[in-house]
């Protein structure tokens, strides 16, 4: 392959993953251990950067070991593959962090289970090279992440008034404060709200373009 | 603590685990499945059954292994890797079980059994129950109670959305986005349970 066509090829991921074919959005998937930790921004953050790592790493390892991989194990090989992540990530996060290692409790192990991690592994590691399948999760895992933190803004700027635990200045004054944004309830309206303006958006373009 | 106690705590905790902390409306797991697989009552009750049943043993399981060898081993930081292996292997075991002995049982439930290996609502319970501390009869009931609530939820929405099948929803709105903002307003009302229990 020439460096040219490498290169367009890593675009069209690029816009796949972080747009058209979105994690959140598109497939609706991988929400569940993230969309707890969404109520402050610096949690969320913490969380996008340990999925990203995982996500990343783990499809480009299982696009290593493809080849050696008997298929009728390879969701196995791919679980403990992805658990190695996760544990470098915990056993990190643990040593230099504990107070957000506290915070996010089970969230971080449960990235294991996360189906997009799965998911992508599954689609695109599985019959890609490593290089690819890295760029493929990386955009899929910032795809992810960028819808996350939207979230996260909302809701922790509307139910208290503060980002990154900073007061803002409307916000943390006269704002009346929506409590029920930083509940669990908020999580799932945003997100369906969420959902609901990309798909309009993209209906609208396939009229545009029948 | 003597066991009539631990009984009690047991069922303390199962209840809340149903209503005032469940595990999909508050917690956020085992959103994947419960996006998926609520289009139909039938399908829903199937794999809630499952999960409830594999979400119990599963607890007790990762308790026994958790404690009895992980701790003494200091091996702590494993416990992701061998509680999804538990998992798995058990999830096999009962699938073989039922296969063996309830051919009927198998039909209904067999296409679910799988699906439960990566369904977070299993490990988050098990890791839940490691991070507070719970006892053995505790976490089982722990598993009980979060599995029935998973169960009732999903049940729920699987209701809500067969009747919604001949409404008029905005194109945009439709599946995922409808179903996300039912689940916020289901766990609007689960708040309302709070009350119930004094934590």
């Amino acid at each position: 392959m020439s460096p040219a066509g490498g290169q367009s090829e890593n675009k069209k991921l690029m816009v796949e993953g972080l747009w058209r074919n979105n994690p959140i959005f598109k497939q609706v998937l991988g929400i569940c251990s993230t969309l707890a930790v969404t109520n402050l921004v610096l949690n969320t953050v913490v969380m996008c950067v340990a999925l990203v790592f995982t996500l990343s790493l783990s499809a480009a390892t299982v696009s290593v070991l493809r080849k050696l991989t008997p298929r009728n194990i390879r969701m196995m090989v791919e679980t403990l593959i992805i658990a190695f992540y996760v544990i470098i990530v915990d056993v990190l996060l643990k040593a230099y962090w504990p107070e957000m290692s506290t915070k996010l409790g089970p969230y971080v192990g449960l990235i294991i289970t996360n189906c997009i991690v799965m998911g992508r592994c599954e689609a695109y590691g599985n019959s890609n090279p490593p290089g690819r399948a890295f760029v493929d999760g990386l955009f899929n895992a910032l795809g992810y992440s960028f819808v996350l933190l939207i979230i996260a803004v909302f809701r922790e700027l509307l139910g208290m008034g503060t980002l990154l635990g900073v007061p803002m200045p409307y916000f943390s004054t006269s704002w009346d404060k929506w409590i029920i944004m930083v509940m669990p309830p908020g999580a799932f309206f945003m997100l369906g709200v969420l959902t609901w303006i990309f798909k309009s958006i993209q209906i609208g373009k396939e009229q545009q373009t029948p | 603590m003597n066991v009539g106690a631990e009984i009690w705590q047991a069922f303390v905790v199962c209840i809340s685990a149903v209503f005032t902390q469940n595990i999909l409306l508050t917690y956020f797991l085992g959103l994947c499945p419960f996006l998926g697989v609520s289009r139909e009552i039938k399908s829903a009750f199937g794999l809630g059954l499952a999960v409830t049943f594999v979400l119990t043993c599963t607890c007790g399981l990762n308790w026994l292994v958790y404690h009895l060898v992980l701790e003494e081993l200091h091996l702590e930081f494993f416990r992701f890797i061998i509680f999804i292996i538990i998992i798995a292997a058990f999830v096999q075991f009962v699938e073989m079980v039922i296969e063996r002995y309830s051919p009927a049982l198998y039909q209904r439930l067999g296409i679910f059994l799988p699906l439960i290996t990566v369904n977070c609502a299993i490990l988050g319970g098990s890791l839940f129950m490691v991070i507070r501390d719970y006892g053995f009869i505790v976490s089982i009931g722990y598993g009980l109670g979060s599995g029935i609530g998973w169960f009732l939820a999903i049940i729920a929405m699987a209701g809500i959305r067969q009747r919604l099948k001949n409404e008029r929803i905005p194109r945009g709105l439709q599946g995922p986005g409808i179903t996300l903002i039912i689940a916020g307003l289901m766990a609007l009302a689960f708040i309302g349970f709070a009350g119930v229990l004094q934590r």
